[in-house]
């Protein structure tokens, strides 16, 4: 059975059915022997197509008028700029890389914004590997772009209709096809998610986040940052931000939660009108792991809500749950009307177009105190804002937000 | 020997499921009875949790009927308490419920103590004491592998009730002995990769399955997939001791609610009042327990028949 790694205090864990147990040792043996030992070269194969067809390093940038905005140094790690438009491809390209290795015949996986779908399509599609996404009905509609990449680079989407129709009903049919396909398939699971080996595992993939931006702060700035923020859903981008900064005691680590339209969970209706489970959630068994959960009181997953579907989640990676309870990490929310400020500002300040995801790392420099951010300050902008356009234009449409741009200029407006 | 044992000691066992709440309680318990009635040697309860990994689209619609219905691991344990049926109850449900159970008292308390970490109440033993007191002898739990299994098996040995195992097609080895070291009442024995679900045939990896097993004398149970006599019937036929039903019969109920719902456009748990009534349903459950029931025993002669 797996080492001592397979939890991070009481979290994480393998809470999945027995069909799948025998995959999920054989992943982690295949973890262990070609990411961590390199056989087979794995590593370097997977750093060269992350170069030249990812196109890593990305840059880290200074963001001159914000930091100007908020007295602080601020600095900006573009995994925007990655091929597919998110961080998501690190993950991605590395479990289909290593799904070849194991000699799988076929990639299944989830997606709730599109990005990790569309990653991992584009992956398949590189490394020529037959594939099928998972997506709720819901999360179809409100990311169409993202629907059409997927198709374009050959991969099937499975609407799946069950419940709300987001991430949460996603994972839950991802793991009915892949307990069916076992023996042949991989799934590439989205985030931080999950069973061990994939917490850790992927992780270690996001990583190369702040493996750069470490190197490249020190060498642009000297020394290390004072804070590092990242947006968190299940927590990938997150964690890949954070973990080569973790054992840095100086640097504050702040994971930006939505905090959807109210932070209260409604359980009459079995809804939590939010996303925060780091700072709202309890204790629970979701998706393989023991985690922090929007649950009511019988242990019922209820369900989440955002204005951007990578968060709309109901759990979050063990790891990061246990780098909370430990005072490591600090959760932090941002609500649905401040993450589409956040977006309009980081677009008219900066020149970038940032996910909805990202917008709530964003926005919430704007409530973080001085002491907060400190002298210098990485923000990880996880994604670029095109997939979300569509709903921004609406979204800013039925709400007051002040700093949006007007959209007259289609004759009759918008709508 | 413990009740689940002894449900197989006398030829093949039927083991039928269903959802208790669906579509809602006071009918769902009229169901139970009528599988009584039909033969069941041992009867699986499922007690619904929002998020189903291992069920099919079948069971999958039968726990949004319960829940939608309402159904509370609390109001579960109060409706079986007042169940009184000949076949002894296995409740079927997911980790998280069992997990958090009568835990939220000492959670809320921890919460305020310590700012929302993890809770000191958790843990299965509320949910395995209010088990054995309302009568239920044991537990099958599909997201529960044995190497996560530690504190339930110990509450289970504590209040002297079953924890069945699910062994699966892909089970082998090491795995396979530590599972079998840990379940007790039967192991359950899946007879294909994927999710619950009604099938045409016997799946083809069930012999190879059971013969895997044919050194532990603890009974096997074939779940996954049967649907009728003859399939029960080439199942024990095989060398099984008992089959588990669960889509087939959910089948029938769902049929049931929406015969009615059609008429009563609306409210599904109570639109069977207007459509087919609570016996009718009842009636063709009983129907084909009896018949799975039976192909169960024929299988057994067959495999007696085979042996002398
Ligand atoms: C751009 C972007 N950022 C963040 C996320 C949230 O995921 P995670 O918390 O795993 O980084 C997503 C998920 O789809 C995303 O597309």
């Amino acid at each position: 059975m797996s080492s001592d790694t397979s939890k991070f205090g009481e979290y994480g864990g393998q809470y999945v059915p027995e069909a799948l147990m025998p995959a999920i040792e054989e992943l982690d043996d295949a973890y262990r022997r070609y990411v961590l030992e390199n056989e087979d070269g794995f590593v370097d194969e997977f750093r060269e197509r992350l170069r030249d067809f990812g196109g890593r390093p990305t840059p880290l940038q200074r963001a001159d008028r914000l930091s100007e905005r908020y007295d602080t140094d601020l600095f900006l790690k573009r995994e925007d700029l990655l091929h597919g438009g998110a961080h998501k491809l690190n993950n991605a390209l590395g479990q289909v890389l290593l799904a070849k290795y194991m000699g799988k015949e076929r990639i299944v996986a989830e997606t709730g914004a599109g990005q990790h779908g569309t990653a991992t399509a584009m992956a398949a599609a590189h490394l020529d590997v037959p594939c099928e996404i998972y997506m709720g009905e819901r999360d179809i509609n409100r990311q169409r772009p993202n629907v059409f990449r997927m198709r374009l680079n050959g991969a099937a989407v499975n609407p799946v209709t069950t419940g709300r129709g987001t991430l949460k009903e996603a994972i839950s049919e991802t793991m009915r096809d892949w307990a069916t396909t076992v023996e042949t398939t991989h799934y590439v699971i989205g985030s931080v998610v999950g069973p061990h080996p994939f917490p850790t595992m992927v992780r270690e993939f996001q990583s190369v986040i702040s493996e750069e931006a470490r190197r490249q702060f020190d060498d642009q700035v000297g020394g290390l940052p004072d804070s590092v923020v990242a947006c968190a859903g299940g927590g990938s981008n997150t964690m890949g931000a954070f973990s080569r900064f973790v054992s840095d005691e100086s640097v504050d680590l702040y994971a930006v939660e939505a905090g959807g339209s109210s932070l209260a969970v409604d359980e009459e209706e079995g809804v939590a009108p939010n996303s925060a489970s780091l700072s709202t959630g309890t204790e629970g068994v979701l998706h393989g792991a023991r985690t922090k959960l929007l649950q009511d009181r019988d242990g019922q997953i209820v369900e989440s809500h955002s204005v951007s579907s990578g968060l709309d989640y109901a759990g979050v990676g063990p790891e990061l749950a246990y780098l909370v309870d430990e005072g490591r990490v600090t959760p932090v929310t941002v609500d649905d009307d401040a993450a589409l400020e956040g977006f309009h500002r980081l677009s008219q300040t900066e020149g970038i177009i940032p996910a909805l995801e990202t917008a709530h790392a964003v926005a919430w420099l704007e409530q973080a105190t001085s002491e907060q951010l400190g002298d210098s300050v990485v923000v990880c902008v996880s994604g670029r804002g095109d997939k979300d356009l569509e709903s921004v234009i609406e979204e800013t449409a039925s709400r007051e937000i002040p700093n949006a741009p007007d959209m007259d200029v289609f004759s009759g407006g918008m709508r | 020997m413990s009740r689940l044992d002894e449900a197989f000691a006398d030829g093949p066992a039927f083991v039928p499921y269903l959802a208790l709440g669906d579509p809602d309680l006071e009918s769902s318990l009229e169901y139970v009875r009528a599988l009584d009635r039909g033969g069941a040697d041992v009867i699986e309860l499922g007690l619904p949790f929002s998020e189903p990994i291992a069920e099919g689209p079948t069971i999958q619609s039968a726990v949004v009927r319960s829940l939608s219905g309402g159904m509370t691991p609390t109001k579960f344990f109060d409706a079986v308490e007042t169940l009184d049926v000949d076949a002894p109850l296995v409740c079927m449900t997911y980790y998280n419920l069992v997990y958090q159970f009568g835990g939220s008292e000492a959670r809320s308390a921890s919460e305020d103590a310590s700012g929302g970490t993890a809770s000191e109440g958790a843990g299965p033993r509320p949910f395995v004491e209010r088990a054995a007191e309302v009568g239920i002898e044991g537990f099958v739990v599909p997201d529960l592998p044995a190497e996560e299994a530690g504190p339930l098996r110990e509450a289970c040995d504590e209040f002297g009730l079953d924890l069945i195992f699910i062994v699966a097609p892909t089970t082998r080895g090491e795995r396979l002995e530590r599972i079998m070291e840990r379940t007790s009442g039967y192991v359950y024995v899946q007879a294909r990769l994927g999710v619950t679900g009604a099938k045409a045939d016997v799946s083809d990896q069930t012999g190879a399955s059971l013969d895997r097993l044919d050194r532990w004398d603890l009974p096997k149970a074939v779940g996954f997939g049967i649907s009728s006599g003859e399939q029960a019937r080439e199942v024990v036929a095989a060398g099984a001791d008992g089959v588990i039903v669960g889509s087939a019969l959910v089948d029938i109920v769902a049929e049931g609610t929406s015969a009615a719902s059609q008429t009563a456009s609306g409210d599904v748990a109570e639109g069977h009042e207007n459509g087919d009534s609570t016996e009718a349903v009842a009636d063709r459950l009983e129907t084909l327990a009896r018949e799975l029931k039976r192909g169960a025993l024929a299988g057994a002669e067959r495999a007696q028949s085979e042996r002398t």
